[in-house]
């Protein structure tokens, strides 16, 4: 009997145990006491992307404000979306891409900004600025942003081999080339190699879009996710088809890549600064939105991250290597010519996978 | 009196099965039969059966599945069997399981090492002149690290169900005339098939889900169920579609075990 209690006892203190650190990681996530209150105005929480902001300037803006940072990281918008709904959450700050600024702001999880409390919005690209998925900035400010283009391998291709999606499908590059795996990205492609726009819902015109990807398939050599930066590093592929920010990654780490932005429609993303719902320390918030507007912090987060920044000032400040290089600032023609995703719905995104899964079961 | 307490011990248990076990099932059965809406339907089933690219991912699955399992068989089989026979046992045994003690992950990215363009396999092959070959994102390389890895698994209830057969059974099939080849099929194999059927089970199982592999070394070349799940929960946000094929390789496992289970009667005829 007494061993059957013990054993009784063991289960019951998982359990019980499971429970108490549950709602220990709550409280600490809500700090409800008085005392508690003050050193926490003192924190400004920020949930963003790993190793998307130089850490020097983390430093800087706790010397600066006196507001200790505590930067939490996560690894897809819809992770990050995930934790922020199910609450217990206590984010000042978080930096969604676009289509999930939409989504967000739809699902109600996004404070709007108060205009008057931002300082540096005139560094701001017009450009950037006023897009569809959050028209006038109520909610969001970019962070950095980027496009979906082409890494190539100047061993096995040669520059200006390619210059449009088309390029891609040359008998040339069999088994070369790997594709980033996420439906949206490729299936845009496809549609764009097509002259169609990426936010494309009409039936027939993404049924001919992954006709045309089958065709694809023989140049294909892999589907991955973050592996491809390995890869294309190692000279495992002659092409990626990837976003400017992985590619800037694969160019610093192996001299023979080069990324290029292929002529006619592609993909502009932008990842944006936005108040989540659970914000805290609104003060802290405002103050770190308006401390990475500054020229000198935002050219200094571009050079550390290598991503394009929306801010002219700071852009102004980057070597002119960089700042004149049209695969990472293409020129106002191409922007023109670029893309935002919008937020398709539930049912659209689920047909974009349909349709990916079904090209990736494509036989050779 | 003893026997009513024994009841008891079952208890905690049993509290453990009904909170982690049966709990998480009902939930993934529940969320199967809701659509991304959260309402009450059949749909995710009917789409599932509806539609070619499950059906054909389905099967894709059931092949490398098998296949993988053949393999790991074919090398466990013979392998065990000379273990049992070796005077360290428990030594070579040791030798074998500890690759399970490394991540599956760090064991995948030592592949990649190994199989790369200008990775050692490569190297090696063009050393004796074959020059360098496509090995990664083919389905050969993905059968090798699946097999690579799910090979302890196969060879750890072979050689217990060897090293349990007495030896006295051997010796007695010898005196009776039978050649080792008789003794062999007569005697060793049909007293080792339970831990071949558990070997069988505990590979071809978990391989019918392997899905980290298919992107990392089939570079989403190979197709598997598992594939499909990850997407729904992480891309699509469908949790009922996700949890209607996790229910479907449920019910498949259930379907292994069933297949593979021992059949009572057929010992008897062999006893013969």
């Amino acid at each position: 009997m007494k061993k059957l209690i013990g054993l009784i006892v063991v289960v019951m203190l998982t359990v019980g145990g499971l429970f108490a650190i549950n709602s220990w990681l709550t409280q600490a996530q809500h700090p409800q006491t008085g005392t508690k209150q003050v050193t926490k105005a003192r924190t400004l929480t920020i949930y963003n992307w790993g190793d998307y902001i130089d850490p020097a300037l983390l430093k800087e803006f706790t010397k600066e404000t006196g507001y200790q940072v505590d930067y939490e990281t996560f690894d897809s918008n819809e992770a990050m979306f995930t934790k922020i709904k199910q609450g217990g959450t206590r984010y000042d700050l978080a930096v969604p891409s676009e289509y999930m600024v939409a989504k967000m702001r739809r699902a109600g999880m996004l404070e709007p900004l108060d205009k008057d409390k931002l300082t540096g919005l005139q560094n701001y690209d017009a450009h950037f600025m006023d897009r569809d998925f959050d028209p006038q900035n109520r909610y969001s400010l970019p962070y950095f942003w980027g496009t979906l283009g082409v890494v190539y391998n100047d061993k096995m291709v040669a520059p200006g081999e390619i210059k449009t999606w088309n390029d891609l499908f040359k008998p040339a590059y069999r088994q070369n080339i790997m594709l980033i795996d996420s439906a949206r990205d490729i299936m845009g492609m496809a549609l764009a190699s097509s002259g169609h726009s990426m936010n494309t819902t009409d039936q027939p015109t993404l049924a001919a879009a992954e006709g045309k990807l089958a065709t694809l398939m023989p140049n294909v050599k892999a589907i991955v996710a973050d592996e491809i930066k390995t890869y294309m590093i190692q000279d495992e592929a002659a092409l990626a088809v990837d976003y400017s920010g992985d590619a800037a990654e694969m160019v610093a780490n192996n001299k023979h890549l080069h990324y290029v932005l292929p002529t006619g429609i592609s993909n502009l993303w932008l990842d944006n600064l936005v108040m989540p719902k659970t914000v805290r320390n609104k003060t802290a918030a405002y103050a770190f939105i308006n401390f990475m507007s500054e020229p000198e912090h935002a050219a200094q987060n571009a050079e550390y991250v290598g991503y394009a920044t929306p801010n002219m000032a700071a852009k102004a400040r980057l070597p002119k290597a960089t700042r004149t290089n049209s695969a990472w600032y293409p020129k106002q023609a191409a922007l023109d010519d670029l893309e935002v995703y919008q937020d398709l719905g539930s049912a659209m995104t689920q047909r974009y996978n349909d349709y990916f899964l079904e090209f990736k079961m494509t036989n050779q | 009196m003893k026997t009513r307490y024994s009841a008891y011990y079952a208890l905690p248990y049993l509290f453990w099965i009904v909170l982690f076990v049966i709990a998480p099932l009902g939930l993934l059965l529940v969320q199967s039969f809701n659509n991304i809406g959260g309402h009450w339907t059949l749909a995710n089933y009917q789409t599932y059966f509806k539609s070619g690219t499950y059906l054909r991912m389905t099967f894709n699955s059931l092949w490398f599945s098998f296949l993988v399992t053949m393999v790991t068989l074919i090398i466990a089989y013979p392998a065990a069997y000379i273990m049992t026979k070796l005077k360290h046992a428990q030594f070579w045994l040791m030798l074998i399981i500890l690759p399970t003690w490394i991540n599956l992950l760090l064991k995948a990215y030592a592949f990649i090492g190994l199989f790369a363009q200008d990775g050692s396999v490569n190297q090696f092959l063009t050393l004796i002149g074959i020059g360098p070959q496509q090995i990664m994102f083919t389905n050969v390389a993905f059968m090798i690290v699946a097999a690579y890895i799910e090979l302890p698994f196969m060879m750890m209830p072979i050689f217990n169900a060897l090293r349990e057969l007495d030896p006295s059974l051997i010796n007695a099939a010898r005196d009776l005339g039978a050649n080792s080849r008789q003794t062999f099929m007569k005697v060793i194999f049909p007293y080792s098939l339970s831990g071949v059927r558990a070997g069988v089970q505990a590979v071809f199982i978990p391989t019918l889900s392997l899905f980290m592999l298919t992107r990392l070394i089939g570079g989403n070349r190979v197709i598997t169920l598992g594939t499909a799940i990850e997407e729904h929960f992480l891309v699509t946000q469908n949790w009922g579609m996700g949890s209607t094929i996790g229910i479907i390789l449920i019910i498949a496992m259930f379907l292994t075990m069933y297949l593979t289970r021992e059949r009572k009667g057929r010992g008897k005829q062999h006893a013969k």
